[in-house]
């Protein structure tokens, strides 16, 4: 074992970056690595693991950990359990950090000296960065990092991470040779603290703890109910059950006394290192707040913010995202053209180029949603609109939180479930997950246009009747994913009484460099995780169209021959009682690769003509098409029966691939598909079936 | 006006002290490491539009939380 106090030669220092959430702890992350970061999972959660490279002044090559906001170390939460366990050594995948860096918001500084005191009782080396101080000069606060440091006896360096400042410092100081180990300052009640001293000298002694986290885990054994004490012995009982006996007497509870010791050694800090002057723009934070969260203008700034990135992701993304597609398209064409024809060549046009192409079409919205996200946490809107929005979403046991997802999967639902990691709670996160797909996305609009042309092939109906019939579909998702959200949580999540403590930060100027850098991480992440999924089924769905050979010139007669053509005959008996032949069974499995895809594999099935307009032929040939006894396949009823499949169902490999990356398992994005197409088929089913008894 | 009430029969604008938890409130741990202790002064700066959650300030900072929390904690409203 190294010692903590030293450098040890040859291995690279670690470094765990803790801190509460909003204290600007990400920037300082980012200001101190740059791109050298490796994003990953913990295992066996989905808690997300940040490691960064960066070297020391000397240039000395050091390891940064950027554990999970945490305002305790009291773990209530699968992120706040990691960050515990890191910082305890108890997590076989996680070496033990050598040193912490402990960030603190200087303009709320008692809250966070909380944290600061539990990570100093771990009695590593720790260094406090103190962030946000141009924050805290806006609410005329003042604090004396000197004064600070000598209190907590540690070294304390002032920072603005936002402007990039102090960030030279904080690395210096990292970089010393020595770090003395951090000491307990604060102390309980007398009574209590001689308890606690004796148990924790009888657990190194009796109990062969390690004395780095004998403190840490005598105050565990302190702070809980004595029916909930393990590992310990007589002589632990005994001391324990003076300390109980006397909290008895106050009528406190244990974990209330420690606190509240805490809190008032923090207290008693801020009253001699903070000072205080006349407010500026704190007052304006709260000016801000009365119009944010005013029941008029609030929802007016909040329907404007909304629009306005619906809008981007919905809209402006269409332009980069046709330009990927027409590219990828013309390298098609262009590998068409210069490569003799053949298996190669057909694996490398429309196998990897398409599926390269169907990755890569995901991030302009990917981009955009990611940048508006982060603007809007950096700004401290986001709490607000949670804050706005709770009422709403918490009818169906949602956070407010779950909103932004939800409506961005509008759009599509990679990005809505990408956004759901601004969700803390676990629970809350999974169920937003879950029913994400079922908002209508931008991929389903064209099947949504054919199949409503194909319903309402008259000229003359009214635009109108067409955009009802379209704005109905959009609310039978949105119905189904209010629906699914409170059934899920009162079956799934059962037992979980769903929280909102959630603080809300002051106003703030954004900080670009910050933005994009999140923007861009989470787009890395996209392409490297979900990326390689996507490719590897549109590969597949490639192979199945293409074999076996029919030596046919066709690619009618070919789709007919593939496998996908002979899967599609194979499930006509399943697809049949909601109306659906064989050659829909065909586009339903192409539906896969992205649900627009139905509209192409149809038109090759049909045998049209690629077009850039091909919804009216396609339609005119759809409605054409007889069943072997001479009736039409697509009667008005089918038409409704398709339209409520392609709302519910979820036919989306990029989906399915971002799902099992979000929640770190396959067990989710396969119980997803199973509920989701299962509903979608029972919903079909029963619109067809009772439509045909009344004789539509 | 002064007594024991719940923080969620606050007005908008009123100050108080935290009194305590109710028994067997789940968030009592929670809220207490974010600040909540008894003594420690409180004001309820405001209900959100649709009438919950509601946000505090608290040790200098704001902090918001559903009615259904709200219920289980029990404050002093300091007299005027």
């Amino acid at each position: 074992m190294t010692t903590p106090h030293a450098l040890p030669s040859g291995t690279a220092l670690t470094f765990a970056l803790v801190g509460n959430p909003n204290c600007g702890k990400t920037t300082v992350f980012n200001c101190l690595t740059g791109m050298r970061q490796k994003v990953g999972n913990y295992p066996g959660v989905t808690v997300e693991k940040k490691v960064g490279q960066f070297f020391s002044l000397h240039g000395k090559p050091m390891q940064l950990v950027d554990l999970p906001g945490a305002y305790s170390l009291t773990p209530r939460s699968p992120d706040e359990e990691i960050t515990r366990d890191v910082l305890l050594g108890a997590r076989a995948d996680t070496r033990r950090p050598d040193r912490v860096v402990c960030v603190v918001d200087a303009s709320n500084l008692e809250r966070n000296l909380f944290l600061v005191t539990q990570i100093l009782d771990l009695g590593l080396p720790t260094i406090v960065a103190l962030n946000m101080t141009d924050v805290a000069e806006d609410k005329g606060l003042t604090v004396d990092a000197e004064a600070l440091s000598l209190e907590l006896g540690v070294p304390v360096v002032s920072c603005r991470a936002h402007q990039k400042a102090g960030i030279t410092e904080l690395r210096q100081a990292m970089g010393r040779e020595i770090l003395p180990a951090a000491v307990r300052k604060w102390k309980l009640p007398d009574m209590l603290e001689s308890a606690l001293l004796r148990v924790q000298s009888c657990l190194v002694n009796q109990h062969e703890i390690d004395p780095s986290v004998s403190f840490v885990k005598a105050l565990d054994l302190l702070g809980s109910p004595s029916d909930q004490r393990a590992g310990t012995c007589a002589r632990c009982e005994s001391f324990l059950k003076t300390a109980d006996d006397q909290l008895a007497k106050e009528e406190r509870s244990p974990h209330e006394a420690i606190v509240s010791a805490r809190y008032d050694y923090a207290q008693g800090v801020c009253e001699r290192v903070v000072r205080s002057g006349p407010g500026g723009r704190q007052d304006l934070s709260d000016r801000l707040d009365a119009v944010f969260t005013h029941p008029v203008w609030g929802w007016v700034a909040f329907l404007f913010t909304m629009g306005l990135m619906f809008f981007s992701i919905f809209t402006v993304a269409t332009y980069p995202m046709d330009w990927v597609d027409k590219s990828f398209g013309s390298l098609a064409d262009w590998v068409r053209a210069v490569m003799p024809p053949g298996d190669l060549r057909g694996l490398l046009a429309d196998g990897v180029i398409a599926g390269v192409g169907g990755v890569l079409v995901f991030l302009p919205q990917i981009l955009i949603l990611f940048f508006f996200i982060g603007l809007l946490e950096d700004t401290g809107y986001m709490a607000r609109a949670a804050f706005i929005m709770d009422r709403v979403m918490s009818r169906v046991g949602l956070h407010g939180k779950s909103f932004i997802p939800l409506l961005s999967s509008y759009a599509c639902a990679i990005p809505g479930i990408m956004a759901t990691r601004t969700i803390e709670n676990p629970k809350d996160r999974l169920v937003t997950i879950l029913v994400a797909p079922l908002m209508s996305c931008s991929a389903r609009l064209p099947v949504y246009t054919l199949m409503i042309a194909a319903l309402l092939p008259n000229e003359t109906v009214p635009a109108l009747q067409k955009a009802g019939l379209m704005m109905a579909l959009y609310a039978v998702g949105t119905v189904g994913a209010f629906f699914f959200a409170g059934l899920f949580k009162k079956t799934l999540m059962r037992g979980e009484t769903p929280v909102f403590i959630m603080e809300l930060p002051p106003y703030r100027l954004p900080s670009l460099g910050a933005v994009v850098m999140q923007m861009l991480n989470r787009s890395k992440l996209f392409v490297r995780r979900a990326g390689t999924v996507i490719l590897g089924l549109s590969i597949l769905l490639w192979f199945m169209t293409a074999y076996p050979k029919s030596g046919s010139d066709s690619s009618t007669v070919q789709l007919e021959q593939s496998i996908a053509g002979k899967l599609g005959k194979i499930i006509e008996p399943v697809v049949k009682p909601l109306g659906f032949d064989w050659k829909i069974g065909i586009g339903l499995i192409g539906s896969f690769a992205a649900r627009e895809v139905f509209v192409s594999t149809m038109s090759i099935v049909y045998n049209v003509e690629d077009d850039s307009d091909v919804t009216v032929p396609l339609r005119d040939n759809m409605l054409k098409e007889k069943w072997p006894d001479g009736s039409p396949v697509y009667t008005p009823l089918v038409c409704v029966s398709l339209l409520l499949f392609y709302v519910i169902a979820l036919q989306c490999m990029a989906t399915i691939a971002v799902v099992r990356r979000e929640t770190n398992s396959w067990k989710w994005p396969l119980f997803q598909l199973g509920y989701l197409t299962g509903t979608a088929y029972l919903a079909s089913l029963i619109v067809f079936q009772t439509g045909k008894f009344l004789g539509f | 006006m002064s007594g024991t009430m719940r923080l969620s029969e606050l007005q908008a604008g009123s100050e108080a002290k935290i009194q305590g938890f109710a028994p067997g409130f789940k968030e009592a741990g929670r809220l207490r490491e974010m600040g909540l202790l008894p003594g420690t002064k409180i004001q309820l700066i405001r209900w959100a539009p649709l009438g919950d959650p509601l946000e505090i300030k608290v040790r200098g900072y704001h902090l918001s939380l559903r009615k259904q929390e709200a219920d289980s904690v029990e404050v002093v409203v300091s007299s005027p």
